[in-house]
């Protein structure tokens, strides 16, 4: 386990590598989820809004 | 096969097929994608000799290799929907091209950090104005611009031309790169980056890049998707259809 985590010395350039990647591919896949719950609400709003009778 | 493809160039026919197609590229993700890196860590040498010798941190391929292939390659598939849009003026082509933008962007991101990691402990620098890295920057700034261009127009139809036209301009940027480290002498141009050759490759190292590679493109497909999904939702509801309404009714609004 050691041997791993330490890969020969160069810890910081493979898990410096690889980490980045992980936190930009596991952000972009949050963002999203985010991004498509707020349009949602949105439209929910806007829905709800028509039905009520309300002038937009 | 009695199926008609043009149906599905319809924002409301293209919406729900997405969806159901974005739990399988997750799958064809995460598979390979755990497959690729457990063989890579451990099914490989720890260091290579030969003409080109290598230490530990030259499993940094199995990442850098995928990225830098996927930003040329999701580039290459960008502008062609751009420019399908611009002949066929059809709204999803464009809404297509607009969706890959940021997911090519993180990945030409990745392909300079991981290529400068890689950099450092074999080369000794983060960075160097090599052809082939200065090549790839600028396809970072060429993604960059493109999605500033499309958000900096008000009017969605002005914008989707106007950023196509960039996005097709820039494809010069693709066999740049490609080919830039194919420097014929020495003397006349300097190119630090290695070539490669998929033939003389180690097989497990192949098959982990291979693989991670996969993983990397369904993953841009899934992100795209996503991506897209969100984007025909707003233009379609801006646009005032009514089957939004329908569809996120069915869904129960999920």
């Amino acid at each position: 386990m050691i041997a791993f985590l330490s890969q020969g010395g160069y810890a910081f350039f493979v898990w410096g590598a690889y980490g980045m990647t992980l936190i930009l591919l596991v952000a972009e896949i949050l963002f999203l989820r985010y991004k498509r719950r707020t349009i949602l609400a949105r439209i929910g709003r806007l829905i709800r809004m028509r039905h009520s009778g309300v002038k937009q | 096969m009695a199926l008609n493809w043009f149906r599905f160039a319809a924002p409301s026919a293209f919406y729900p097929l997405a969806g159901r197609a974005i739990p399988i590229f997750w799958w064809l993700t995460v598979i390979p994608l755990v497959i690729g890196l457990v063989w890579g860590f451990f099914m490989t040498p720890d260091q290579l000799g030969g003409t080109n010798a290598q230490k530990e941190y030259y499993r940094i391929i199995f990442i850098h290799v995928p990225t830098a292939w996927m930003s040329m390659w999701l580039y290459v598939v960008m502008a062609g929907w751009a420019a399908v849009g611009l002949v066929f003026k059809t709204r999803l082509s464009f809404m297509m091209a607009n969706a890959i933008a940021p997911t090519g962007a993180v990945f030409t991101f990745l392909a300079l950090w991981t290529g400068a990691f890689w950099g450092r402990p074999s080369w000794g620098t983060y960075w160097d104005w090599d052809p082939r890295l200065t090549a790839e920057l600028i396809l970072f700034f060429l993604y960059i611009g493109y999605i500033a261009l499309h958000s900096a127009i008000d009017d969605t139809r002005r914008a989707d031309r106007a950023a196509a036209l960039l996005a097709i301009v820039g494809l010069v940027m693709v066999p740049v790169i490609f080919w830039s480290v194919n420097c014929p002498d020495p003397n006349q141009c300097a190119a630090l980056h290695q070539r490669s050759d998929l033939t003389r490759m180690e097989g497990n190292i192949l098959f982990s890049m291979l693989t991670i590679t996969f993983a990397f493109w369904m993953y841009s497909f899934a992100t795209t998707l996503m991506r897209l999904r969100s984007l025909i939702l707003e233009r379609e509801s801006a646009a005032g259809a009514s089957w939004v309404e329908t569809t996120l009714g069915k869904e129960g609004a999920s």
